[in-house]
């Protein structure tokens, strides 16, 4: 397996015919270059990403692995403006997002990143429609939301039907199974038509078959609805479904 | 929408911030309650400290007073102008009550106030407390035939000519067996001694009364008898005399046809009184003579049964006893009321003063229900104490007073009204002391507005532990949420909205409590007097004592301005004490909240 994955370099690209996708031309959507950053811990500064460069093109999926604390999650929290780089730039649509002020941040996180988690990271005080509704809570006024109850309304719920948790509609979080609250929060990841999909290991916390499911439903969606995603995950198995591998190896992307 | 939506599920999900929201409730519903029996006792007192007192009063330091009080009376109504309603002039002195107790002599410390009865009327709600209902529309110095209010007994006319039969009946009871006395005497029989020993033994002074109404057979048991049923007789609050047993001497009394209400008749059976007693007069002048218990006019023959002295309203604490009986109800006990006759000793105005006594009958008792002032004033006509003390000028026949009292328009400042007298009346001219009623009672009033004051503090501060208990709470439930405050960063929700979630979640928690808490404290406040009964019950113990009080009730106020402020108090402290925890929340690093396990 292993072999057959160290045969994907970065670049490389899977057989246009296989996806149905010629993604050579595709404009880089998110990219970063030469990110650096470290955690303290205590005393000691911990160096996590030691000049990451990484682009990713409109309509791709691409998987980052690598080992637990080479990097990978704060890689995608970089990417997500969760949090800053000590060094480096990352882009959006070719403008620079890391370093615009949070009110700018908010506001794409809500609009144009989805994110999903390896604990699925559902409000346990809100319905599975709540839920997925939630980022147009965030995003809408009160009266806006109370005015667009209705389509916001469909809207979740058709993507709930698509996640096919049509019938999960007010249960609470703890009443679903893991799969099942994964989905859910694909669903709240897509309500508001999100650029770029990123997910930090989303079948990490799922047994093998119903991480596939998941990974169905990702690949799906990056194939009708030509959603960019970008996966974490440290399973070779399941990176191997992207179009691309990134490797990171001790905060550095290995060129395979 | 996500940070209501959030809080009230917060609100609802919790149940252990709304169990630190208790505290909220409980210290929300006490301030409650405790300010609106203060106010409600404030009020009363208020209202009972003010009762007999005027507004502002204009006292002379000396004894022999104020000289030519009609001119003092124009200079305070050109100062004051039209804020004046009511304007009396008073003579105040210190006194000594004497009364008769079963044959003893009760003395008591009084002030007697001189008051010109209908002006007084016009600057103090004295006669409202009144237990006569004629006397409470006009006060008259003249006794009434009957029908004064409980807890009096039979009282006025009707008990004086009961009374006054019974002393006469009793005292030619006491005049024959002195005579058949000395007749045993002078056969030296050992029998008759013993015979009188007894009769000594059992008429007494105590027994007055029994001895007269047994049969004349004898004094003896049948006294004692005899004194309960006039004892019953006279308690019973009807006044229905006809229930006791029959005496002759009242079957003749011609009076027991008049009626019995109102003030009029009482001066009217005068003259039908005039020929069933004569006979008795002719045998007072003798008793007068030997006993010389009146000084007064020698000269006239004064009838008790038909004729009154001065008239003389006493505090109904003055002469009654207050206990409780077996059945925990409260009991008053008379020891003189309206009908009987006291005797009143005073200092002259002149140097060295020197005691005159007179004689005066009860003709009414007031119920202000401030024992302080229940239990010190008598009040008797102006004209009467003028003259007794010598206040009246020989040369231009003017007498002098020694306060004037004014009652102000409603809504005056009393204290301006004062300060402008005081300015008239300089103290360096004139010795007088010009003080508003709150003046004379400042001590008490402040004491419990002070009082007021130190419960507000210390229960607010209640509410302020109560807001270090959300305090706490809030930042466990913030520690809790920790990951979901992570989310809602991570789905672009700003800070502020997450700290606004906490802050809606302290707001709707104070509301929620103190909304508890009025509820709660207003209920309480509505019921007190049930709850005071039934924690009465339970613990066997008195909470509120009406013999200590005066009030059957626990009065209470309920404040809306103070309703408010105590509930906007609790409230801002539930948010105040969600501010910390919320900034907390607010400064979360998105992904250390999405890593926190």
């Amino acid at each position: 397996m292993s072999s057959q994955l160290h045969q994907h370099a970065t670049t490389r690209r899977r057989d246009p015919d296989a996806t149905g996708k010629f993604l050579g031309s595709a404009p880089t959507l998110l990219g970063a270059q030469g990110l650096f950053k470290s955690y303290r811990k205590g005393n000691h500064v911990v160096p996590v990403l030691k000049g990451v460069d990484f682009d990713v093109r409109s309509g791709e999926f691409v998987a980052i692995v690598g080992q637990s604390g080479s990097g990978k999650s704060t890689l995608l929290h970089l990417l997500g403006t969760l949090d800053a780089p000590d060094q480096g730039e990352v882009r959006f649509e070719g403008n620079r997002i890391d370093h615009l002020r949070s009110t700018s941040r908010e506001l794409l996180r809500n609009r144009d990143f989805g994110m999903i988690f390896q604990f699925y990271h559902l409000l346990p005080e809100l319905s599975t429609l709540e839920n997925v509704l939630a980022p147009l809570m965030i995003s809408q006024r009160v009266w806006q939301y109370v005015w667009a109850w209705r389509r916001n309304r469909e809207q979740a719920t058709r993507l709930l039907k698509l996640v096919g948790l049509g019938h999960r509609l007010t249960h609470r979080p703890r009443e679903l199974s893991g799969g099942e609250m994964q989905r859910a929060a694909i669903a709240r990841a897509l309500i508001s038509s999100p650029k770029v999909l990123l997910a930090d290991e989303p079948t990490g916390n799922l047994d093998q078959e119903t991480g596939q499911e998941i990974l169905e439903i990702l690949r799906t969606l990056n194939r009708q609805e030509g959603l960019t995603i970008v996966m974490v995950t440290h399973d070779n198995a399941i990176a191997a479904q992207a179009d691309r591998i990134v490797r990171l190896v001790e905060g550095r992307v290995v060129q395979l | 929408m996500y940070k209501l939506l959030l809080s009230w599920r917060y609100l609802r999900t919790r149940w252990i911030a709304l169990a630190s929201v208790i505290s909220v409730t409980l210290g929300v519903a006490t301030m409650i309650i405790v300010n609106a029996v203060m106010d409600g006792f404030t009020a009363e007192m208020y209202n009972r400290l003010h009762g007999i007192l005027s507004d502002v009063v204009v006292e002379s330091h000396s004894m022999s007073g104020i000289p030519d009080p009609a001119w003092h009376q124009a200079e305070i109504r050109k100062v004051l102008g039209d804020d004046v309603v009511g304007m009396t002039a008073a003579v105040r002195v210190p006194a000594m009550l004497n009364f008769r107790v079963r044959g003893e002599w009760v003395t008591q410390q009084v002030m007697v106030i001189g008051i010109d009865e209908t002006s007084y009327a016009e600057v103090s709600d004295f006669s409202k407390f009144l237990l006569h209902p004629s006397n409470r529309d006009q006060l008259s110095f003249l006794l009434r035939e009957n029908g004064y209010d409980a807890p009096l007994p039979t009282s006025g006319w009707q008990h004086r000519r009961l009374r006054v039969g019974f002393e006469r009946a009793y005292r030619e009871q006491l005049h024959k067996a002195e005579q058949s006395r000395q007749s045993r005497f002078q056969r030296d029989s050992d029998g008759a001694v013993r015979a009188a020993s007894t009769e000594y033994d059992v008429v007494g002074d105590e027994a007055v009364e029994g001895a007269v109404a047994s049969d004349r057979e004898g004094p003896d048991s049948e006294g004692r008898l005899g004194n309960e049923s006039w004892d019953d007789a006279a308690n019973d609050r009807q006044g229905n005399i006809d229930v006791a047993d029959g005496d002759e001497r009242r079957d003749d009394d011609p009076a027991r046809e008049a009626p019995a209400e109102g003030g009029l008749p009482a001066r009217l059976p005068l003259g039908k009184r005039a020929a069933p007693l004569a006979e008795n007069s002719v045998l007072d002048p003798f008793q007068r003579g030997s006993t010389a218990e009146d000084e007064r006019d020698a000269s006239q023959v004064f009838d008790e049964m038909s004729e009154q002295h001065t008239g003389l309203v006493l505090g109904i604490a003055i002469t009654s006893l207050r206990h409780r009986d077996p059945d925990n109800s409260v009991q008053s006990y008379f020891l003189a009321r309206p009908g009987d006759d006291v005797q009143i000793t005073f200092p002259t105005s002149g140097q060295p003063p020197k005691a005159v006594t007179a004689k005066f009958t009860i003709v009414d008792l007031y119920q202000s229900k401030m024992s302080e002032y229940d239990s010190m004033f008598a009040f008797m006509p102006i004209e009467k104490i003028q003259e007794m003390r010598g206040m009246i000028d020989p040369t231009t026949g003017i007498p002098s007073v020694t306060s004037i009292q004014l009652r102000l328009r409603d809504g005056v400042s009393l204290a301006e009204a004062r300060d402008k007298l005081r300015a008239h009346f300089p103290a360096d001219r004139f010795a007088y002391r010009i003080d508003t009623w709150r003046d004379l009672q400042g001590p008490l009033l402040a004491a419990v507005q002070m009082e007021t004051t130190i419960l507000n503090i210390l229960l607010f501060l209640i509410i302020a532990v109560a807001g270090f208990g959300i305090l706490a709470t809030f930042f466990m439930i913030v520690v809790e949420k920790t990951r979901d405050i992570g989310v809602l960063k991570a789905l672009g929700a700003p800070s502020s909205g997450v700290m606004s979630i906490f802050l809606n979640y302290g707001l709707s928690l104070g509301v929620v409590g103190s909304g508890m808490g009025l509820v709660l404290g207003l209920l309480f406040v509505t019921f007190i007097n049930q709850i005071a009964a039934v924690v009465e019950k339970i613990l066997g113990q008195e909470i509120f004592d009406p013999t200590v009080y005066y009030f059957q009730q626990i009065p209470t106020i309920i404040n809306p301005s103070m309703l408010f402020w105590v509930v906007s108090g609790a409230i801002l402290i539930a948010v105040g004490a969600s501010v910390l925890p919320s900034l907390r929340a607010a400064r979360l690093h998105p992904v250390e909240a999405l890593r926190y396990e």
